[in-house]
């Protein structure tokens, strides 16, 4: 399936959980948060929550800022 | 009070901002600084308990250092701001994504409302504070150094004000003290300088006045050695915070001798 992740559109497996993403991008589950489809998904709901075709995902974390 | 042990401020004059309790009055923001480790180090120098975070989108095929690793959660209060973001749609949306990070309550709400300036957008950031506040967060809110909005903010419960001295990153320091005078002396909240302070002294006057903190990031990032930078700043907050526990002499117009003026040796 095809996610846009972060503005970018990127090819995964066809059947994924939220999880199952951040942990291929390399993040660290706790220290993100993830945005589907413009709704927030609570950690607690990473595992049991399915990724769809076409979804927008936003997956951010905090930086150095002032 | 008694007298404190230097670079010291009393145990119970600590800074209470809503629910959150901080032993240090200065703040400082985490961006800028040439490596990790200076940040790391100068950080630790200026002796911060809160510190300003930034939240962006992870660099999918990039190098993520994650900051918890430089900055440890342990050690420091992170408190989230919204720099970056223009209206009070992005802020919201931005402080609740935060928050799921780290059950993150305290935040930093700035609406940016210029690119040259970063002046605030005062009318976005009371609807932005409106929202958030009902949904829980303790807001504390970077403004003008306008009196009105200040009251304002405090009215509908932001338990912070963060009036600019000057704008971020421009190191001018205090431009208008009497409108942040009028703010410390109308706030029943903690008033909180922030953006535009260069160097020590900045922070004593601020101090002086009466403020009940300061929060700065480039004039520690971008001073010639961040680390000794940043214990001048610490200094700098206690020696204005003393100060305005002491309480200033009267100023007067004309000399008073400090020697006694009777028994002089030719009388």
């Amino acid at each position: 399936m095809q996610l846009t992740i972060n503005g970018h559109s990127k090819h995964f497996a066809d059947s994924m959980t939220i999880e199952d993403m951040v942990k291929e991008v390399g993040a660290d589950v706790t220290q993100i948060a993830v945005e589907q489809n413009r709704v927030i998904i609570p950690r607690s709901q990473f595992a049991a929550t399915q990724l769809r075709d076409g979804d927008t995902i936003e997956l951010v974390e905090f930086v150095g800022g002032g | 009070m008694g007298v404190t042990a230097l670079n010291t401020l009393p145990d119970d004059d600590t800074l209470n901002i809503g629910s959150y309790r901080f032993s240090s009055r200065l703040m400082v923001g985490t961006g800028k600084y040439a490596t990790a480790q200076i940040a790391k180090d100068a950080i630790k120098a200026s002796g911060a308990d809160l510190i300003t975070v930034a939240l962006r989108r992870r660099e999918l095929n990039g190098n993520n250092e994650s900051i918890t690793k430089v900055l440890s959660p342990e050690n420091y209060t992170y408190l989230p701001n919204t720099a970056g973001c223009y209206n009070a749609e992005e802020s919201i949306r931005t402080l609740r994504l935060a928050r799921e990070i780290g059950g993150y309550n305290l935040v930093k709400l700035e609406v940016i409302g210029d690119k040259t300036f970063l002046y605030p957008d005062v009318i976005e950031t009371v609807k932005a504070a409106e929202v958030l506040i009902n949904d829980g967060f303790e807001v504390m809110a970077y403004s003008n150094e306008d009196p009105i909005i200040a009251a304002r903010l405090e009215e509908i419960g932001c338990v912070a004000v963060m009036p600019i001295a000057a704008p971020i990153g421009s190191g001018l320091g205090i431009q208008n003290k009497n409108a942040i005078r009028i703010i410390i002396e109308q706030a029943n909240i903690p008033v909180i300088v922030d953006a535009g302070i260069g160097t020590p002294s900045d922070v004593a006057i601020a101090m002086e006045m009466g403020c009940d903190g300061v929060l700065l990031n480039t004039a520690i990032a971008e001073s010639g050695n961040p680390v000794i930078m940043a214990e001048a700043m610490k200094l700098a907050t206690i020696a204005g915070r003393k100060a305005f526990l002491a309480g200033r002499m009267a100023t007067r117009a004309v000399a008073s001798a400090s020697s006694p003026e009777k028994n002089l040796v030719a009388s």
